[in-house]
């Protein structure tokens, strides 16, 4: 039980992460029907944004670890929602027209420059970035001797991913902006008619979606302690398949994919082995889509006249 | 419904010249100029095929049209004086707003024109934002005052004064219009949940939220039954008389046109084949010939009793 425990809570805390990456994904497919393959390396970039603003907010003598915090996470949702903005704009907006795969390839191609770009302008070797939050709590010190922790750290990131949450909510369901993102998901040209302007709206979805996963990235790095070039390739394709299980296009749907492949990964390695962990993750995707084609939490997609 | 007393009142509030819409060989609209009044109904009529809905697409941004120039004027018809400056000038509009300005409908995006030229249209096949409520449909259709005020967002989330009022009045508005089409009940379900005819009158209250000078509506009575097209009627005639108001309107359905229709537009190919009252379209021979057909052999007569 102790050890069930524990693992959940790091499932929970793993799900956050991917969670969060996830609503990128399928934001993006809801608003411009296209899978913007670049943003696991949106994510990566937030996590060295995060890592180089860290390190210099130590070094300009700020070492309230929670203010630094607290100013790398803005200083890294800015600076990453503006990569976002500008990936869109460069590389996106010109081929929206274009045939179907043309945007799927650019964004392949977005993913290799980006990764490209980190690894020659920070170097290939991963930065590590010493423990800023140590300790935590220990809930019980079990009869076989194992016992159940929850590091501050944790809290800090499945907390931080519920105010997000909440906040990004509250900006999708109830102001203006939210209301025209939702109305250009269903009919983009109708929105223009309506007087929203579609180009600032999608512009605006990438810079979001990059937003938050700078949050993810920063908290990955918090976590993990080392980050690489490649971090954004495994954490995408899993966020991904998170998007994927939830239902793409769905909201709610991406944060449960997010939870639901963090923890069927930490259990499965947990249980079983930790080599197979992203094979039983993938697995449960692929059952999970026989049965239920568009989704756990997806709308069967409705074909527009 | 034919109006001639108040016609000196009535100025030009819609001037399209030239209009000409290709795709590749198939010439949809073909050099149509076309003229509608600032306070009428006008109605457009053709068979099927004639580039009715073509037209509609090249006013509202749609489609930009191959040539041709449509422009709005804002205020009265003095507004188009500024027009030759403008279109020389390579500018979309003589000025972005106020009485006075003119705007050239086919440089622009079609944002734009629902927002600065004010013209909102409905389409034949509904197009309701399906997953959004009632409400939310009459909102999005509010979202370039809300935006404003919202500061784009950010005052917004912050909840600011100004905002909760800028979207209180939002609110009030689109409840007015439910209850103008008889919704308010079912404000919060979704707009797909509706039947047929209600999503009709609610794609109407939704372009009226826009607050539009001009109005196109394409087939609104398709699908109603008597009762249903009797109260879009009234429906239509009240918005007009309470809302400063000018309405485009494509129908097949006769009874809607010549009842409420100021002046008719009619399209064969792509052009304007005849144009008048309803009593000057109903006794002429080139609609009648143009909607009923006339054998090949009969078109030379057909042309010549009508002077072609």
């Amino acid at each position: 039980m102790d050890y069930f425990a524990q693992q959940l809570i790091n499932g929970l805390t793993l799900g956050s992460i991917y969670g969060l990456i996830a609503i990128g994904y399928t934001m993006v497919y809801g608003i411009v029907g296209m899978i913007n393959f670049a943003h696991g390396e949106v994510f990566m970039i937030g996590a060295f944004i995060a890592l180089i603003a860290i390190l210099s907010l130590f070094a300009l003598g700020i070492t309230a670890v929670p203010l630094a915090l607290l100013l790398a996470l803005v200083i890294a949702m800015a600076l990453t929602g503006l990569w976002g903005w500008a990936i869109e704009r460069l590389a996106y907006r010109p081929l929206r027209n274009s045939f179907r795969l043309a945007p799927l390839i650019t964004a392949i191609g977005m993913s290799i420059a980006l990764q490209t770009f980190v690894a020659l302008t920070q170097g290939a070797r991963s930065k590590p970035l010493p423990p800023v939050i140590r300790g935590g709590f220990t809930l019980s010190e079990g009869d076989s001797g194992f016992a159940v922790s929850l590091s501050y750290m944790q809290i800090i990131i499945i907390v931080t991913t519920v105010a997000v949450m909440a906040a990004f909510s509250y900006l999708i369901n109830s102001t203006s902006l939210g209301r025209a993102q939702r109305a250009c998901e269903q009919d983009r040209k109708m929105a223009a008619l309506c007087g929203v302007n579609v180009d600032r709206t999608i512009s605006l979805t990438f810079v979001i979606g990059a937003a938050l996963a700078s949050v993810a990235g920063l908290m990955f790095l918090a976590y993990y302690g080392v980050i690489d070039f490649f971090v954004g390739f495994v954490a995408g394709i899993k966020a991904f398949t998170a998007a994927v299980l939830g239902g793409i296009g769905s909201l709610p749907g991406a944060m449960l994919g997010g939870l639901l492949i963090g923890l069927i990964e930490v259990f499965w390695a947990g249980y079983f082995t930790a080599q197979y962990k992203d094979v039983a993750a993938f697995s449960i995707l692929a059952i999970v889509l026989i049965f239920m084609p568009s989704g756990l939490l997806g709308r069967p997609e409705v074909e527009k006249v | 419904m034919a109006d001639g007393a108040s016609d000196a009142t009535r100025d030009d509030l819609l001037r399209v010249e030239n209009l000409t819409m290709r795709f590749g060989g198939l010439v949809a609209v073909d050099k149509l100029s076309f003229t509608a009044r600032r306070g009428d109904i006008t109605a457009i009529i053709g068979p099927n095929g004639a580039g009715k809905t073509t037209f509609f697409n090249c006013i509202t941004g749609f489609y930009k049209p191959t040539e041709g120039r449509v422009a709005l004027a804002h205020g009265s018809q003095a507004a188009f004086e500024a027009l030759p400056a403008a279109t020389f000038g390579g500018k979309q509009w003589s000025k972005a707003e106020g009485a006075g300005a003119v705007f050239l409908l086919e440089r622009m995006p079609g944002f734009e024109i629902a927002r600065l030229a004010r013209v909102a249209r409905t389409f034949q096949n509904i197009r309701l934002f399906a997953g959004m409520t009632l409400l939310e449909n009459l909102l999005v259709a509010q979202h370039t005052v809300l935006n404003a005020a919202s500061g784009y967002t950010i005052g917004g989330l912050l909840g600011l004064a100004s905002f909760k009022r800028a979207e209180a009045e939002a609110i009030d508005k689109a409840a007015y219009w439910l209850r103008e089409i008889g919704l308010i009940d079912r404000a919060d379900d979704p707009a797909g949940d509706l039947p047929y005819g209600a999503q009709r009158r609610l794609e109407i209250a939704r372009a009226m939220c826009t607050d539009p000078v001009l109005l196109c509506l394409d087939e609104p009575a398709a699908g109603l039954n008597p009762r249903e097209s009797a109260e879009l009627n009234a429906l239509l005639l009240k918005i007009r008389e309470e809302h400063a108001l000018s309405i485009l309107l494509i129908e097949h359905d006769m009874g809607v046109v010549m009842q409420i229709s100021d002046r008719i537009a009619v399209l064969d190919y792509g052009q304007k084949i005849a144009g008048g009252t309803p009593e000057e379209i109903r006794a002429d021979p080139r609609v009648i010939a143009a909607y009923l057909g006339v054998p090949d052999d009969e078109v030379e007569d057909v042309e010549a009793e009508v002077g072609l």
